[in-house]
């Protein structure tokens, strides 16, 4: 067989120079092409993880298995579709006293402040304890215990607490009938998402439980199934990223609702308290479109050798991430600091590490990588919309490809990017981008600021070393 | 006339872009007609009046493309919608400056889909990754980087192999390909003879002295120091020799090593051997085996057999080896005369590291045994580096001396400062030198070497400078203009590096 360098004589030489830029140079003055690199240490300069590395590019099993994976998102239709009781819906919730938290697994002991004051909230509305101290005994008896919410294809932000008696929304996907939850969003301030568990938040979550489940439930029967795909694609249009902007995506389900609403035989006094909840909470829409997140990237779950990221979560310590390919593992690392704006008063020793499964949405390929879309949250993230926009492109050097359904007005209406790829991750030095609120690290305090932050580097390189086991070149 | 739709399940665009695409489609030659929209029931009924179809089904989150014309029209007509659908923010247009580092070969390809040559001088401990990246890309691969461990250099050279593509390396200073210098190299006339190298500067040697002889160089590759180790086994070697075999470019093939392990030496004779055309083998200083090979020549030295080369490729006679002629023999007399009782040593200090072997097996056929950094077989280890001690000849090229400091090539000071510290010994009879050119080279490697040499020259009795220029006349550096001024400064200059240790040499085995 005649070598390939054979082609290569006959070839115009064009060079990628890895290194000493002078090499480029030379070759330029010497009438040749060549391309020099901004080369980094790729893995965070782990030598190894980037031998792993190495070995799984361009391989052809990861690359058919990622264009499956990648279609499989693509093609996934959320549809909202029902409200259910979380212990319906998830039976395991009725069976034990278990509640589900935000990210990875982790102890009781080793939670933060507002996971933990969140749990004790719960409880007290579970009616299992009368008093945080007896909620705390009942802990330390080992009565309860605790799961992440991905374990049950949930998704809810902050600390992400799920307990049996809690309304959830129910997302269909109807490419493959796969069913994904999210809990109901309570709105700012003293809420149980941070940490807080007086009287005040466990009366709202009871009538969120009730009344407002209730009139949810009504307005599906009567509008049926609600698309949530193109509510997030004009929202993105409309200045949200549906992260951390969520308030043109919450007018838009508004108008699709608010019919069905009034259509229904419900007491016209639990409607117009409904719509006021509704209404007041800018956030309303975050926790559905967390909901079309998961079911998009759970219909990519589950395809031997691929290296898409199907989940990034964070549970206040840790920041936890999941593959197609590798099951239900977790690789974990310690959260990365965010980069942020703090509330007056507040500062960065007040601030919990970063919380909630909403990263959710910048997996999907929304949220921070679509911060182009939000100039009106740039600021408050602490940037600017040329960062917001440079942010949004150079995402695309670490997914697989583009979301055509998700286009973005400020680069032309371009698709966002999506698919996250861990070895694009480890061989760019490129960390995905998460927009992120920050909690207090005491329990019920709330959220003290927002920023950006980035998804820890050991993950993606723990996570392809897992894959590069079941592979072979 | 043929009408064509396609429905894209649950793809939201705003109206604006959709009537963009609209009228992109409707500009192409051959189509009559094109509708994209939103599967609203009303764009439903309006592409199906239009006389798109009337069986179109879509929802209102469903995008719908119709097209009319003439079919081949409406099949690029898709195509090219699909393309506009799935515009990546580089391709927007939009004005903003989209330049982003390229960090990966990955990206770098995505850009530069054309290429095909990976050249890699990242720190050693991150080059074996890079390698296996590139070729896992299908690029061919040159790494300048060392401290890669011969396990490493198995695994990609196998994996190359494998891929039936190049690697260069690890530890490769030097290529030329399709006549553009790569690393350290110089800039030598195209032509039909081919060159691998396990060693940079021997590849340099040859090929400028096939320049200086009048004739070129197809392609000139190199293998890196360890290729014809034992456990690598010359796979470089050999792809390369076969690669030149299959160069319908390539009339002779010149290979140049250290002396390999001897089985590896005789793979790579075997297969020189079973190749049609004529292949030089210069494996320093050891001479032609016992056994005569059809088609493969010995040549003595780096010099030799390009000169041997150069006769093959022009059918003349084989040129005997370098060694003193009776004009060196006059030149030799007459710079002896200028010396001293006490002046009695070689002191070779040397930037190319082959250069430096070289000299060692010339000086040692005068019966000269010298110490050295990088000794020679029958040489022995110099005990301080910093101090010569009877006939020395070091290598400054070598890792020992270049700890936290540039290579001698790049930036000349150490090499000009141990030249001063030799022609200052009073025992010193010869300095012996050498001056690389070429891309990668110092631009300026004059500066400080004539103070030096200046002032070495005051002395009562200064000892004799005996040098060589590697390099061409077409180098970033005149090698025309750099020797003159030697000359001109008292430098004995000679036309390679084995001729200056034979002046040399022959200089100091004579007092």
């Amino acid at each position: 067989m005649v070598s390939t360098v054979n082609a290569l004589f006959t070839q115009q030489l064009t060079v990628l120079n890895a290194g000493l830029q002078s090499f480029a140079d030379n070759i330029t003055r010497a009438g040749g092409e060549a391309v020099a690199l901004s080369w980094q240490p790729p893995a965070g300069g782990d030598r190894e993880g980037g031998m792993v590395l190495a070995s799984l590019l361009n391989h052809p099993q990861i690359e058919a298995a990622n264009e499956q994976a990648m279609a499989q998102y693509l093609a996934a239709q959320p549809m909202l579709v029902d409200v259910m009781r979380a212990g319906e819906a998830i039976p395991a919730l009725d069976k034990h006293k278990r509640i589900l938290h935000a990210g990875p697994p982790i102890a009781w002991n080793d939670m933060c402040g507002p996971v933990q004051g969140a749990i004790l909230g719960a409880i007290l509305y579970e009616q299992w304890a009368d008093t945080l101290e007896q909620a705390q005994a009942l802990i330390e008896q080992g009565e309860v215990s605790f799961e992440p919410c991905h374990h049950y294809d949930a998704v809810a932000p902050m600390a992400g607490i799920i307990s049996r008696s809690m309304p959830l929304w129910v997302v269909e996907n109807t490419e493959n009938s796969q069913r994904v939850y999210s809990n109901f969003n309570e709105g700012l301030g003293k809420v149980l998402r941070f940490g807080a568990n007086g009287d005040v938040v466990i009366e709202r979550l009871h009538w969120m439980g009730t009344e407002l489940a209730e009139a949810m439930k009504a307005m599906l029967a009567e509008s049926g199934p609600i698309e949530l795909k193109p509510i997030m694609a004009q929202a993105l249009h409309m200045g949200d990223e549906v992260h951390n902007r969520n308030i043109a995506a919450t007018g838009l389900l508004l108008k699709q609702l608010l019919p069905a609403l009034l259509s229904t035989a419900l007491p016209i006094e639990q409607i117009q308290r409904a719509i006021r909840f509704i209404t007041a909470n800018d956030h309303f829409f975050l926790n559905l479109s967390m909901a079309a997140c998961k079911s998009m990237l759970k219909a990519a779950e589950g395809v031997p050798g691929s290296t898409m990221v199907t989940v990034m979560a964070r549970n206040g310590v840790n920041f936890g991430i999941r593959l197609s390919s590798t099951g239900d593992t977790w690789f974990q690392a310690p959260a990365n600091p965010v980069d942020g704006l703090f509330f007056p008063g507040y500062g960065v020793d007040d601030a919990a590490a970063d919380l909630g499964d909403s990263a959710i949405t910048e997996t999907a390929g929304v949220g921070g990588f679509a911060m182009a879309s939000s100039p009106a949250i740039v600021k408050f993230v602490g940037g600017t919309p040329a960062d917001a926009t440079q942010n949004s492109r150079s995402m695309q050097h670490v997914t697989l490809g583009s979301n055509p359904a998700f286009t973005l007005p400020a680069l032309n209406f371009a698709p966002t990017a999506a698919g996250i790829d861990a070895r694009k991750v480890l061989d760019s030095s490129v960390l995905p981008i998460i927009n992120t609120g920050i909690a207090h690290k005491e329990a019920g305090v709330g959220q003290i600021g927002a920023g950006i932050t980035t998804a820890p580097m050991s993950c993606f390189v723990d996570a392809l070393n897992a894959l590069a086991r079941q592979i072979s070149r | 006339m043929a009408t064509q739709h396609k429905v894209f399940k649950n793809l939201y665009q705003d109206s604006v872009s959709l009537m963009q695409v609209s009228s992109r489609l409707d500009q192409m030659d051959g189509i009559e007609g094109a509708s994209v929209v939103m599967g609203t029931e009303a764009n439903l009924v309006r592409i199906a009046d239009a006389g798109f179809g009337e069986s179109i089904s879509a929802k209102p989150s469903d995008l719908v493309i119709a097209v009319q014309g003439d079919a081949a029209a409406c099949d690029a007509a898709m195509v090219a919608a699909e393309q506009a659908l799935a515009a990546k923010p580089d391709d927007s247009g939009d004005g903003v400056s989209t330049a982003q580092p390229v960090r990966s070969f990955a990206l770098a390809l995505e850009q530069h889909p054309q290429a095909n040559l990976a050249l890699i001088s990242v720190p050693g401990e991150y080059a074996a990754a890079e390698a296996i990246k590139a070729l896992n890309f299908g690029l061919n691969v040159m790494m300048f980087s060392d401290n890669v461990s011969i396990a490493d250099e198995r695994t990609i050279k196998h994996l190359a192999q494998e891929k039936n593509l190049m690697v260069m390396g690890p530890d490769c200073g030097t290529a030329i390909i399709n006549g553009i210098p790569l690393g350290f190299a110089n800039v030598v006339r195209r032509g039909a003879i081919g060159v691998v190298a396990a060693s940079g500067t021997g590849l340099q040697e040859a090929t400028c002295r096939i320049h200086q002889l009048g004739e070129g160089v197809s392609q000139a590759l190199g293998t890196g120091g360890h290729d014809l180790h034992q456990d690598v086994g010359g796979l470089s070697m050999l792809h390369g020799l076969q690669a030149l075999a299959d160069d319908p470019q390539t009339d002779v093939v010149v290979l140049i090593s250290k002396p390999p392990a001897q089985a590896i030496a005789d793979k790579i004779l075997a297969r020189a051997a079973s190749i049609t055309k004529p292949v030089v083998v210069n494996f320093l200083g050891q001479g032609s085996p016992a056994t005569v090979m059809d088609g493969v020549y010995f040549a003595d030295s780096l010099a030799h057999s390009a000169e041997v080369a150069v006769a093959l490729y022009r059918n003349q006679m084989e040129p005997a080896a370098q060694s003193c002629s009776q004009a060196d023999s006059d030149t030799v007399s007459r710079l002896a005369a200028g010396l001293s009782d006490a002046q009695r040593y070689i002191r070779g200090v040397f930037a190319g590291g082959t250069f430096c072997y070289e000299a060692q097996i010339i000086a040692a056929s005068y019966d000269l045994r010298a110490s050295s950094n990088t000794p020679s077989k029958g040489n022995s280890e110099l005990t301080d580096l910093w101090r010569s001690q009877g006939h020395t000849i070091v290598d400054l090229g070598d890792d020992a001396f270049t700890q936290g400091c540039p290579h001698p090539m790049i930036d000349p000071t150490l090499r000009n400062q141990r030249l001063l510290q030799e022609a200052q010994d009073p025992e010193t009879a010869a300095v012996l030198f050498d001056l690389v050119l070429g891309y990668g080279a110092a631009e300026e490697p004059l500066t400080d070497l004539l103070t030096v040499i200046e002032q070495a020259r005051q002395q009562t009795a200064p000892p004799v400078f005996i040098a060589h220029v590697c390099g061409t006349d077409a180098d970033p550096q005149s090698r025309q203009q750099i020797q003159m001024a030697l000359r001109d400064a008292g430098v004995q200059l000679a036309d390679s590096n084995a001729h200056a240790s034979h002046l040399a040499a022959s200089l100091v085995a004579s007092l």
